[in-house]
């Protein structure tokens, strides 16, 4: 068991995976010889070699493209877009390409690959590298979506993710790149489709991923020392597959749900997990399900409005109890 | 523009013998194999049997004739949604192209790519791509593996002269190029991007040869009616290619007989430029040339003949073909063969 920083755990999976198969390559923006722009890539040029890590131009639908026909053909590629909001310009790779490509073919094409990027806001970047796209991905049939919040789930879900014989978008985020967590010694492997119950409680359900895991546990901790209330935390991790079943089962314990999004509120993940439950769950609850969200803006680069943007500890604790109390 | 349609119909060069009888007869069968499935794919449109839209190369068939006829086993095809003739080119039967046209359960893909969508990975057709410019990264990705494994196949990528003018397209040839990828990129300038003329939407006058420059690679244009022609300088730049000499882009110059799609009835044409490029009509050049050589009328009316009953049997047997099963609407979204997205 080491404390790793979420950073040097994107390092640890990636050479976790590179180590075990030759057939992973992995190429990106600065991601070799400088080691990445958020140093999530740092010594893997130098201990797999130019061959295997590969600085790539400012083009990103040369790397998404790369990566496919890479991938079709025998390779297990992790292809990086820097920050997430660039999927933008590269969009039909993963709108039009890696999805479909399966299906179109009758299932003759294969694409196994990884797509990582750094997600979500925090940094006071603005509205253009800030966002939080995993709404994006998550209505695309035929891809997989991961969003890790600890060092130990990185290199879990980046193995699996790797290992997966499908297209997989993984977030990593910015914001989380410089936490800490306790991770194993050895081979880490998780499972994709799996949340987890990072919080047992009994008064309400926070489903949370990303950046707002850490937010809504400290949320939790807030109303539990200051009003009492006991709220089972759950990390979604994976939206595609999505563990509905894990989701349920905690909603029919506490009898509530909340979700936390960092994505403007259109169309953000938990719209469709309020749906599931509505539909599946609906006498279970004893109140209306609530969804925390960024408001429906871009983001804004000063601190004090991209702060007020994003849900807070406060924010997430504040709406839990005012719900409770009604 | 290169004035091609102006030559004589008869190569001036000397009979140069290097292509050998048995490729030149296999090329002379793929172009009239070509001719005869698109021709019957328009009559089965009016015929309301292929269904969607299409999009033939009626013209175009030296381009395909000649690139696949270079290529070896192995070898892998990137084509666009004018991918049929391509696709026929690499030795798939006509029966799966007609059928998938047809959306029958005997298609190339049981009906669930279309006429866009050919692919036969069996046959090194690694995908017909319908949205404009995004399979030239793609086969720079194949063309990567080729070259991490140390493999010698090389990755060859068709596209339009519209292609030329989408990002994807200077993209893929910047990093091509920058890798030493074994990729040829192989434009088919039939001079219309859909209904406009290429030459009134582009900078320059050739639009994928004089776009070589910026990335390093010589400027080719080939005569695309032309499959020696064709053959010639497609294997050529394949054998740079598997020696480790990186991409090539060829310009071929050819020309659409049909509109754009089913939709378009190339009403924009300046009248009698059809007539012109038909009097350079790629298989009737091709006839010709056999007979330079010495081939007998009965050999090429043989392999006509031939090729007619195979089209007429395959139309045959997919208009008394099923309709995919319903069950392959959820099938193959994801790689344990379903859809599900939750537990």
């Amino acid at each position: 068991m080491a404390e790793l920083t979420y950073r040097d755990a994107v390092i640890r999976g990636i050479a976790q995976e590179m180590t075990r198969d030759p057939d992973v390559v992995f190429l990106g923006e600065d991601v070799a010889k400088a080691g990445g722009v958020f140093k999530a890539t740092v010594g893997l040029y130098e201990q797999f070699g130019p061959l295997r890590v590969r600085d790539t131009p400012i083009s990103e639908q040369a790397i998404m493209g790369a990566a496919m026909g890479a991938a079709m053909t025998g390779l297990k590629p992790i292809a990086e877009i820097m920050f997430s909001d660039f999927f933008a310009v590269c969009f039909d790779y993963i709108a039009n390409e890696f999805p479909k490509s399966r299906y179109m073919s009758n299932g003759q094409v294969k694409c196994p690959l990884v797509v990582r990027t750094g997600n979500g806001g925090g940094s006071r970047f603005g509205a253009q590298h800030s966002q939080s796209v995993e709404n994006w991905c998550m209505m695309i049939p035929g891809l997989k979506v991961v969003a890790p919040s600890t060092p130990r789930d990185v290199i879990g879900l980046l193995a699996a993710a790797v290992r997966d014989p499908d297209p997989v978008i993984f977030l990593e985020h910015k914001s989380l790149y410089a936490t800490k967590g306790e991770v194993p010694d050895g081979e880490i492997v998780d499972r994709l489709g799996t949340a987890s119950i990072v919080r047992p409680g009994k008064d309400a359900t926070i489903l949370a991923l990303a950046l707002m895991v850490p937010r809504a546990l400290a949320a939790a901790e807030k109303l539990k020392a200051e009003h009492g209330i006991d709220c089972e935390v759950v990390d979604v991790r994976s939206l595609v597959p999505l563990d509905t079943q894990t989701i349920l089962g905690s909603v029919g314990r506490t009898h509530r749900l909340f979700t936390v999004e960092e994505n403007p509120r259109l169309c953000g993940w938990g719209a469709e997990i309020v749906s599931i439950v509505a539909d599946e769950a609906f006498y279970d609850l004893d109140g209306p399900p609530v969804r925390i969200t960024t408001p429906h803006i871009p983001l804004p680069a000063a601190d004090i409005l991209e702060d007020l943007a994003l849900p807070s500890v406060d924010r997430i604790a504040e709406r839990v109890k005012r719900s409770l109390e009604n | 523009m290169a004035k091609l349609e102006d030559r004589a119909l008869a190569p001036d060069a000397s009979l140069n013998d290097d292509i050998g009888e048995e490729t030149r007869l296999r090329m002379f069968r793929i172009q009239v194999e070509i001719r005869e499935a698109e021709q019957r794919a328009f009559d089965l449109f009016l015929q309301n049997l292929v269904k969607g839209t299409s999009h033939l190369s009626l013209g175009q068939e030296a381009v395909a004739a000649g690139c696949a006829a270079a290529m070896k086993p192995g070898d892998l095809s990137f084509c666009t949604y004018r991918g049929h003739a391509h696709t026929l080119a690499r030795g798939v039967p006509i029966e799966q192209v007609l059928g998938e046209l047809m959306q029958r359960d005997n298609g190339l893909m049981r009906g669930k790519g279309g006429s866009m969508h050919l692919t036969s990975v069996d046959h090194g057709v690694m995908g017909s791509y319908a949205i404009i410019g995004a399979h030239l990264p793609i086969a720079c990705g194949a063309a990567w593996r080729a070259q991490y494994k140390g493999q010698s196949d090389v990755s060859v990528c068709f596209f339009g002269d519209g292609t030329t003018n989408i990002g994807a397209f200077h993209e893929a040839l910047n990093f091509a190029a920058v890798w030493k990828l074994p990729v040829i990129f192989v434009c088919e300038n039939n001079l219309y991007m859909e209904y406009t003329p290429i030459a009134d939407v582009t900078a320059v006058p050739h639009p994928a040869a004089d776009r070589a420059a910026a990335y390093g690679l010589p400027r080719i244009i080939v005569d695309g009616n032309d499959a020696d022609e064709v053959y010639r300088t497609a294997g050529a730049a394949y054998d740079k290619a598997r020696s480790g000499g990186g991409p090539s882009l060829i310009e071929c110059l050819t020309y659409r007989y049909s509109g754009h799609s089913r939709a378009d009835p190339a009403k924009y044409r300046p009248e009698g430029e059809l007539e012109k490029w038909k009097e350079r009509d790629p298989i009737k050049i091709y006839r010709e040339r056999l007979k330079q050589f010495g081939v007998g009328d009965d050999v090429i009316v043989g392999i006509e003949t031939d090729v007619k009953r195979r089209v007429d049997e395959a139309t045959e047997k997919c208009k008394a073909a099923p309709p995919p099963s319903l069950d392959l609407l959820t099938t193959d979204v994801y790689a344990d063969g379903g859809f599900a997205w939750r537990n």
